[in-house]
């Protein structure tokens, strides 16, 4: 039973990984850029839903399109600014930049609003306890997941079946050919940015909501976890991000659950590093020749 | 177009250093006036190192609020013909930071004593300083042992307002064997914290000595998010009532967590919790059932204490909670030894401190023992519909 409740909580946990990896293998696979922002674009998302909560006092929905508009805004302008000058930059130029964009955005938010957490409004969903032999699961884990799953799907709807979709492929495949084609590649990398940055903007809403307190620097850890959980399922590859977030929840409850709670953060790094020694290209990632 | 613009960006840059030559200046020039070690003048400066931001901002703030009602009052009359001025610096919640702040205070503002922090591990990081410059330290707040005293040295010219954490925790598990009579505990502590740790050390030798016994120990890192394994593990175990020595950040989330997991034993936990911002953290419903070691209570009739309430809410608009006490107090605490030296020698001031005795403040009488650490009295509250109710007093 113990066993089960831990894979309960693993799952609601490993939804959330999920979710903000979406939008960084998804950025990842257009542009090859690990946008470290990313975790900071998922704390602006969690502030923006908790301003529209309590400050305008709307309801859970509207709240999480305001943060999904808000962080689409504020993604393509972090990728005009700061990534498209650098784009035909060294790879580690782009990096440190991202790293740069990241402290930028938190301590800007520190300096708006101050470093003091923020309880999110408990009223915003309604909280029942299901209870099933003994297991408890909670509404909101069972409708984080199900948002997850959602979301992953409308991508792969988005990404698969739509012109821009297409288009995205296209610029993900060879970005010069692509604008011979007539695509325009600026436009479709700040869509991709957009769609990645209003994914993390929804994950922001849903962790306020299960986990009640934000602040500026909570970006952070999920942030690294769900990179872990991209590179863990294939960076780049959608379905894999969703698995690679899943497995990483459970993993971790699982290690707190036998007791090594204070080696739950070490244990996701431990996988990054042999996913990265033994599986570079990720469970769902095939091995790709470079052409020479 | 290019030239234009490295000009441009060469002159702001030129034009904010001048900003900030001028800033230093001007600092240096008010530690002047305040005269080597701050004596000189009409002012004696005191420094105040606190936590303005970060993790455990909202102990900062209140403990500050409590400083400057405190100077309001004591400046109305001054000390012997002199107004008491407060340096604050903002340590932002890390140990690192509060190092830094302490040595800016004595080197650049030449404090004659300092005020801070709030937690057990940031003053720490201070005591060193303050005692190689011998200029004295007083936390409010901070109730490791070994802040005052290690292996079995007192450091001289460290002091602090409240209790110590061996007895927060004897109390607890008095109190949980006594009062709500369970026989079998939990204790889930924050690894990354020295008060932390040394709360739940001093519960657990009180509690197996009266008779009961430890089921789960766990432990957790602050700024961890999701507890619920670790609660499932502790569940798992049955045990009748939980010590949880944290800070309120994450226990409102393990409390939340807990309850969610129908974990709906007493919990238990110090000072750490009296924050405004468990309540809305871990929720009202969450809270019930919910007990903690505190400092001081508002809802305590006696008059010395309903008066400060008073001037409190006249000046903030809200109820004083333990931290603000313990500033207002620690303001008093070293004014009173400033005019017992009758000079703003540090070394004078530090002598004055340690002879502190029967001193009536907010949070209790205070006289201080051979190791620097006040003798009083802790207040128990139980949380009830998201209120903290007095429910008893425990002398030590």
């Amino acid at each position: 039973m113990e066993l089960i409740q831990q894979l309960v909580n693993g799952i609601s946990l490993g939804s959330i990984y999920a979710l903000i990896a979406l939008g960084y293998t998804m950025v990842y696979g257009i542009v090859r850029l690990i946008n470290f922002a990313h975790g900071d674009v998922f704390m602006v998302g969690s502030f923006v839903g908790f301003y529209a909560v309590t400050m305008l006092g709307v309801g859970f929905v509207p709240a999480l399109l305001l943060a999904m508009a808000a962080c689409a805004v504020l993604g393509m302008i972090i990728e005009r600014i700061a990534y498209k000058p650098l784009r035909n930059a060294a790879r580690i130029a782009v990096l440190i930049t991202a790293i740069g964009v990241s402290l930028l955005i938190e301590y800007v938010t520190i300096y708006l609003r101050g470093a003091q957490p923020e309880a999110y409004p408990s009223t915003l969903l309604p909280d029942r306890n299901l209870e099933l032999f003994g297991v408890v699961i909670s509404s909101q884990s069972l409708f984080i997941l199900g948002t997850s799953l959602v979301l992953m799907v409308l991508l792969q709807f988005i990404v698969h079946r739509t012109k821009i979709g297409k288009a995205m492929r296209a610029v993900s495949h060879d970005a010069e050919a692509a604008r011979l084609m007539g695509i325009n590649v600026d436009n479709t990398i700040s869509a991709t940015f957009a769609i990645g940055s209003a994914l993390a903007g929804a994950a922001g809403v849903i962790f306020g909501i299960y986990y009640t307190k934000i602040e500026p620097l909570m970006g952070i850890l999920p942030g690294l976890k769900a990179f872990v959980a991209a590179v863990l399922g294939g960076i780049g590859i959608i379905p894999g991000a969703m698995v690679g977030g899943l497995l990483l929840g459970v993993i971790e409850s699982l290690v707190s659950g036998l007791g090594y709670s204070l080696w739950r953060d070490g244990a996701a790094f431990v996988i990054l590093i042999l996913i990265l020694i033994f599986r570079p290209a990720g469970l769902f990632g095939k091995n790709v020749r470079e052409k020479v | 177009m290019k030239k234009k613009r490295a000009a441009g960006v060469f002159f702001s840059l030129m034009l904010t250093a001048g900003l900030l030559a001028g800033c230093g200046g001007n600092q240096q020039g008010g530690g002047s006036s305040g005269g080597n070690g701050g004596g000189g003048g009409d002012v004696i400066k005191i420094g105040a190192n606190l936590e303005l931001s970060g993790g455990v901002a909202s102990y900062g703030q209140s403990i500050a609020e409590g400083l400057d009602l405190a100077l309001e009052e004591i400046n109305k009359e001054g000390i012997n013909g002199k107004k008491l001025e407060l340096v604050k610096v903002d340590n932002k919640s890390e140990a690192a930071e509060a190092t830094n702040g302490t040595i800016k205070l004595i080197s650049q503002d030449k404090v004659v004593a300092i005020i801070g922090s709030a937690t057990s591990t940031n003053t720490l990081a201070q005591v060193q300083v303050a005692n190689d410059n011998k200029v004295p330290l007083i936390t409010p707040t901070g109730t490791n042992p070994t802040i005052t005293n290690k292996d079995g040295k007192v450091n001289e010219f460290v002091f602090r307002t409240c209790f110590i954490d061996p007895f927060q925790g004897t109390v607890a598990a008095k109190f949980a064997l006594n009062d709500l009579k369970v026989k079998n505990a939990a204790v889930l502590i924050d690894s990354s914290s020295d008060y932390s740790k040394g709360l739940a050390a001093s519960f657990k030798d009180a509690f197996t000595q009266g008779g009961g016994k430890i089921v789960a120990e766990e432990a957790y890192v602050a700024k961890d998010t999701d507890f619920r394994a670790t609660l499932t593990r502790i569940k798992s175990k049955n045990p009748e009532f939980i010590f949880l020595p944290g800070y309120y950040e994450e226990v409102g989330l393990i409390v939340k967590q807990a309850r969610e997991l129908g974990l709906n034993v007493p919990i238990m936990g110090g000072d750490g919790w009296d924050s405004p911002k468990l309540v809305e953290i871990a929720g009202k419903d969450a809270l019930n059932n919910t007990y903690i070691t505190n400092h001081y209570s508002s809802g305590d009739p006696d008059p010395k204490i309903q008066e400060f309430v008073k001037a409190f809410k006249a000046k903030y608009n809200k109820a004083p909670d333990a931290f603000n006490a313990l500033g207002y107090d620690t303001a008093y605490f070293l004014a009173d030894a400033i005019k017992r030296a009758g000079s703003a020698d540090p070394v004078k001031i530090k002598d004055a401190l340690a002879q502190t005795k029967d001193l009536q403040l907010v949070s209790g009488t205070l006289t201080l023992n051979e190791h620097h650490d006040p003798v009083k009295s802790a207040a128990i509250l139980e949380y009830k519909d998201g209120q903290q109710q007095f429910k008893t007093k425990v002398n030590p």
